[in-house]
């Protein structure tokens, strides 16, 4: 069987893709690290993908605010390519600065065409840049397809703008995939377990497909035993938490 | 026309830069503000459509779901300010690049609009409290306002000056028909020495004409301690011998006898350079940065970031930066303001500053942050210390520096070049004084860390596709630096007109001394400059020939067509005359302290884990990424909760292999006053012993020396220097540590109304280690009830410059020394121990010594301790329990050993000092027992844990 191609893009800023594209690799794909520009310049396409990833970093320095500005050249330069690559049953995975892209861009929660925004990212509670290991439990109902048969997950969080805030209204229709807990698996454990303040302790979320998925936390950090903080400690598992996502996601791409 | 823009978070959402301003005015004692906000402001020059000027607000500069926005052609928004409601509205001043103008310019095309001419950022903040006009004022200088790149801006929108046009006059300085006082003039405006400027008249004689400005502006670049290191390769007369390149004569002469063929590059390139595995090469580099972080916290510490992982990318033909470290002194955050010599920053706001300089810069370039110290001392606090660490991986075929040949073109790579830092290395090489902090403004870069995220991710792709055959990094000294060394063998043409500049205006000297942040320089051959031009085209990275390499031996510089600069590149590398100091050692003598043993040494125990130097760094490390790029094997907050101190850090840096780098660090200046040689000996001590301590070894770990020094041409001062210097030869013979890299800073030193205060003499070591197996890598915190800890090393009664002395005001005599025959056998045995699994927990005595790190594992791995002092090996009778446990005797560790791996443990061990001292217990309790039997301190794990994280919990 043919490998599962994955796109990783990269952008002025992004820092997280090297990792990210060792993630897929070990879980069996085939990765490209593509430039923003190569796309716009139609040098590459996005068609020629299975899967295509968001990494974590400061694209454009996060100016203006975190993900806005290639949020903007996404959404004005590759819309419709973009909507295309979901429509036709591509994946989607944003990560941390990948997370607030998919956000600002309006490709998460809403399919691009539909109405105003309901939700955003913005600055931490506390203020800081907050560098911790955090407690998740994935949502039972959730479509998503990236963490299918995961119910709980401990990964690194580093990023000074991860709370989600959203409109009341808009808060119910959400596909919530990821929440903060504490190590018992309780929600609104308040900070630092949930490090940013998020509402409704929201992690990541996903669109109706399950297919679009994005999340703070880094599972590309999360891959292997040494990269625990607790492995010089317990007995810790050859393969970590953050693993199974990619391995779902090139599982998914893979059967259908 | 100028349209403005004021963006406003909502309000029902927490404004957290309110909040946090809030607290920062409390902290100044001003306890009447209720509440601040923070608005952003954006100033666009352009002529805009209605529609389009929304589009922009609501489409780019505001969040619709979290953000309010206001924008109307420029004029101020009404708010209804009460007596009670103060505000303040802060701007770059002109000619400070405003770090956010490129891309707001790039998003707004991006929309489909055109013909924005310039942008400018500011922030608007409204305080609500009564404050009268002196607290006001004070609130805009100690938080809101750096003079030296900002400025309250009044209710009119800050018009967009035009940079005046430089008209091109060449100037000549005239040297060989003047008088004592003409030679004088000139000698004070290029920063040179008597004998410099005699050298320099005798070369311009025989030429038989006089220099240009740029001539003697590159001499003075070139010739500055900041780039040649006078004060080290000078003459120094050291009682009856003289020696001749102390550089030379300690530390490189320990690299060259040790002669290790895993030293790749030592010395001679921007960072020393060591073998990994036989195919990739490590590199690792530490800069000093300072004079602009004290005047400049924010870009002073974000550019020396920005400078030394460039010093990375540009050593070999290129390596990628894999890990920082930051070492930085401080005065302490709770000195008080009324005793703040005028011109300085207080220490909080100096910590404060750097913290996000680092942070933000470090962050950006995605390189994890994962060791570093902050030490804290009062004489720190007009001139802070701020070490900037970068480690990088090249492929070991292309870990030497690069050749160009005679027609390669010189490249200018990365950032536009701007007034940013002119005379920055003269600046670095001179004292502070109290107005530093207003004339020094040109002396402090501002940096742009995506420009040079980009630089380093398209400088590799061209690595790969081998387009250029030299590269160094724009540093100190910028173009006249990084070229004048580049061509030192061969020869440069440089058209300065071909620069792209940031505005325009500069003359042609400024274009050439330009330390402006974000540029690499690259020689071309003509069969890959295309290729390599393109490339940088695609990834968004400017890149321009500026000239070509000769083979005549010149450094030829033109403006405009006209011939600006013409030296003999032997002239500009070996016609500086080697200065001459003297140098002398009094060993200074400190009264014993003679307190009576306090009856509760818990209480000490606590005292000593609340200070400054002992206290927990989680606020601050947490906000540096500490996991970005994935390698960290272990972190630098360990344990249980993740919340106890590390020794050293542990990455693996190639993803898919087992093998691991090891980086720590050793200072302690509180060693210093007593007796440098010690305090330098402590330091190499201390950085081996965090290795060994996560269970590296000595075989294959590189050194560096950071010396930031007081003023040496003071003959005392210098004294010290050369002791330090001595016993870095001394240990690294010894240790078989080679050096591969250094630096100093010879002139830290603060005038204030004639009286003049030095920072203590500082000796950073920082140590890079290869590990075989990263699985072996252990961590401090105790890991299991019942297990037993041992004491590796031996006590001396060496508490001068002790924590526990300086607790109790003194400063004492018996300083820690170092046995490295000793120390070197026993690190290698616990080596050999760790290597094999035996030990589970180790952690190596510093600061506050046995108590300290005692108290360190217990509440790191949540479990108590019970140990008896009597069994601890001292080198002499010692008769104070206080003593024996808080002696900061160096090479000791305290080791945590299931029972049933002891016999094979103390098999290892024997021959060395060493003994089982208690056990591991789950009482959550900290008891010691003293040499007579009697409890000296019972303290809960809790309270300790308390104690250590509560002076920095902000």
């Amino acid at each position: 069987m043919s490998k599962v191609r994955t796109l990783i893009l990269r952008a002025p800023g992004t820092n997280c893709d090297a990792e990210t594209a060792f993630a897929f690799e070990r879980a069996g794909a085939l990765t490209s690290l593509v430039h923003a520009g190569q796309l716009i310049r139609r040098e590459q396409r996005l068609c020629d993908y299975q899967i295509a990833v968001i990494p974590g970093g400061f694209t454009y320095g996060d100016d203006i605010s975190a993900g806005k500005v290639l949020a903007n050249e996404l959404r004005l330069k590759l819309g419709e390519e973009i909507e295309r690559f979901v429509d036709n049953g591509g994946l989607i995975l944003g990560i941390c600065n990948g997370f607030q892209v998919l956000v600002k861009a309006g490709i998460l929660p809403a399919p691009l065409h539909t109405g105003r925004p309901m939700l955003t990212i913005i600055a931490n509670d506390s203020g800081r840049f907050e560098c911790r290991w955090v407690h998740l439990s994935v949502s039972k109902k959730s479509p998503c397809v990236f963490t299918t048969g995961i119910e709980r997950m401990y990964l690194p969080v580093a990023h000074a703008e991860g709370k989600v805030v959203a409109d009341p209204e808009a808060l119910p229709q959400l596909n919530v995939v990821l929440s903060y807990t504490d190590e018992l698996g309780n929600s609104n454990a308040g900070y630092p377990h949930n490090p940013n303040g998020s509402v409704a302790n929201i992690a990541g979320i996903c669109d109706a497909s399950g297919r679009v998925f994005a999340l703070m936390p880094h599972p590309e950090r999360c891959i292997r035993r040494t990269q625990h903080p607790q492995w010089t400690r317990q007995r810790t598992r050859p393969q970590q938490d953050g693993f199974q996502v990619f391995l779902n996601a090139v599982r998914w791409a893979q059967s259908s | 026309m100028p349209y403005r823009v004021e963006v406003w978070l909502k309000d029902h959402l927490p404004d957290v830069r309110g909040l946090s301003l809030v607290k920062d005015i409390c902290d100044l004692g001003i306890t009447t503000v209720s509440s601040a906000r923070v608005a952003d402001i954006y100033w666009l020059q352009a002529d805009l459509e209605p529609h389009e000027l929304t589009l922009i607000c609501s489409g780019l500069l505001a969040d619709p779901v979290a953000q309010d926005v206001r924008c109307e052609p420029a004029s101020r928004g009404e708010e209804k300010v009460s007596a009670d409601c103060h505000i303040v509205e802060v701007a770059y001043k002109a000619g400070v690049t405003d770090p956010l103008e490129e891309t707001v310019t790039k998003a707004v095309l991006d929309l489909g609009i055109k013909g924005i001419t310039a942008v400018k950022t500011a922030k608007r903040y409204l305080i609500e409290g009564q404050l009268d006009d002196y607290q006001l004022e004070m609130i805009c200088t100690r938080l809101l306002v750096n003079p030296i790149i900002q400025q309250v801006v009044q209710v009119e929108p800050t018009s967009f000056p035009v940079s005046p046009q430089y008209e091109f006059k060449l100037e000549k300085l005239n040297l060989l028909h003047t008088d004592g006082a003409g030679l004088e003039t000139i000698r004070r405006r290029f920063g040179f020495t008597d004998d410099e400027l005699q050298a320099i008249t005798g070369h311009f004689n025989c030429q038989a004409r006089n220099p240009t400005d740029v001539e003697l502006e590159t001499l003075a670049q070139t010739w500055s301690e900041h780039c040649v290191h006078k004060t080290f390769k000078g003459r120094i007369k050291y009682g009856d011998v003289t020696i001749d390149n102390l550089l030379k004569n300690t530390i490189m002469k320990a690299t060259e006898e040790l002669n290790k063929p895993w030293c790749l590059s030592v010395f001679e390139d921007n960072a020393g350079v060591i073998d990994f595995d036989g195919r990739w090469a490590l590199c690792f580099k530490v800069e000093t940065h300072n004079h602009p972080s004290a005047v400049e916290p924010y870009g002073g510490a974000s550019t020396g970031i920005g400078g030394v992982v460039r010093d990375v990318l540009g050593t070999g033909l290129g390596a990628k930066p894999i890990l920082n470290t930051d070492v930085f002194c401080f005065g302490p955050p709770d000195f008080s303001y009324d005793r703040l010599p005028p011109g300085v920053l207080h220490p909080s706001r100096v910590f404060k500053g750097v913290r996000a300089g680092v942070a933000d810069y470090a962050n950006r370039l995605g390189i994890p942050t994962l060791n570093g110290a902050i030490l804290f001392d009062e004489r720190y606090t007009a001139n802070p210390l701020v070490f900037c660490g970068t480690v990088g991986l090249l492929p070991r075929d292309l870990s030497q520096r690069g050749r160009q040949k005679p027609g390669d073109s010189v490249v200018l790579a990365g950032g536009k070049t701007g007034r940013d830092g002119i005379h920055g290395v003269s600046f670095a090489s001179e004292a502070l004084t109290d107005e530093s902090s207003t004339g020094s403004c040109t002396s402090v870069q501002i940096g742009n860390p995506i420009v040079e995220k980009r630089l380093i991710d398209v400088i590799l792709k061209a690595r790969e596709r081998g387009l250029y055959s030299r590269i160094t990094d724009c540093g100190g000294g910028g173009l006249s630096s990084a070229v004048g060394e580049m061509a030192a063998e061969t020869g440069v043409r440089v058209y300065l007109d071909r620069v792209p500049l940031k505005y325009a205006g500069l003359s042609y000297p400024e274009i050439w001394i330009s330390e402006s942040q974000e540029r690499m320089v690259l020689a071309a051959p003509a069969n890959s400059i295309q290729e390599l031009l393109a490339l940088f085209a695609a990834e968004g990275v400017e890149a321009t020939p500026i000239g070509e390499f000769t083979d005549d031996g010149r450094l030829q510089l033109f403006y405009q067509g006209e011939p600006v600069c013409d030296l003999s590149m032997d002239f500009l590398h070996k016609g500086r005359p080697q200065i001459e100091r003297e140098a002398v050692w009094k060993q200074p003598h400190y009264s014993e302290p003679d307190f009576p043993q306090p009856q509760d040494l818990g209480e000490e125990l606590l005292r000593i884990l609340g200070s400054w130097n002992v206290c927990s760094k989680e606020w601050i490390i947490r906000q540096y990424d500490h996991e970005v790029q994935g390698t960290s094997v272990l972190k630098p907050l360990v344990g249980k909760e993740n919340d106890g101190p590390g020794d050293a850090a542990v990455i693996r840096p190639i993803l898919d292999s087992d093998m691991g780098v090891v980086v720590s660090n050793g200072i302690n200046h509180k060693y210093g006053r007593i007796a440098p040689y010690w305090m330098a000996a402590s330091a190499v001590d201390e950085a081996l012993r965090q290795i060994v301590a996560v269970g590296g070894n000595l075989e294959r770990v590189a050194l560096l020396d950071n010396f930031s020094w007081g003023d040496t041409s003071q003959p005392e001062i210098l004294g010290a220097l050369v002791q330090a210097a001595q016993a870095c030869y001394d240990m690294a013979i010894i240790y078989g540590t080679p050096f591969i890299s250094g630096k100093d800073s010879l002139n830290n030193v603060f005038e204030l109304g004639g009286e003049i205060s030095f920072i203590p003499h500082t000796l950073l070591i920082s140590a890079m280690g290869v590990m075989q197996n990263v699985n072996r890598a252990i961590s401090m915190d105790f890991k299991r009830a019942g297990d037993l800890i041992y004491i590796v090393g031996t006590t001396h009664n060496e508490l001068g410059g002790s924590e526990y002395f300086a607790a109790h005001g003194s400063v004492g005599n018996r300083v820690p020394k170092v046995n490295p025959r000793l120390a070197k056998d026993l690190m290698d045995r616990l080596s050999m121990a760790t290597e094999k699994g035996l030990v589970t927990a180790c952690h190596d005595l510093s600061e506050g010594g046995l108590g300290v790190a005692l108290a360190e594992m217990a509440f790191a791995g949540g479990l108590g301790a019970t140990v008896y002092l009597e069994h601890v090996p001292l080198g002499e009778p010692v008769a104070r329990d206080d003593f024996i446990l808080f002696s900061e005797s160096n090479s000791r560790f305290l080791a945590e050993v299931a029972p049933e791996s002891k016999a094979e443990f103390d098999e290892i061990m024997s021959g060395t000092d060493f003994a089982v001292i208690g056990r591991v217990s789950d009482a959550k309790m900290l008891e010691v027992y003293a040499l007579n039997g009697g409890k000296v301190v019972a303290a809960s794990v809790g309270e300790a844990k308390r104690a250590w994280q509560r002076p920095l919990s902000w």
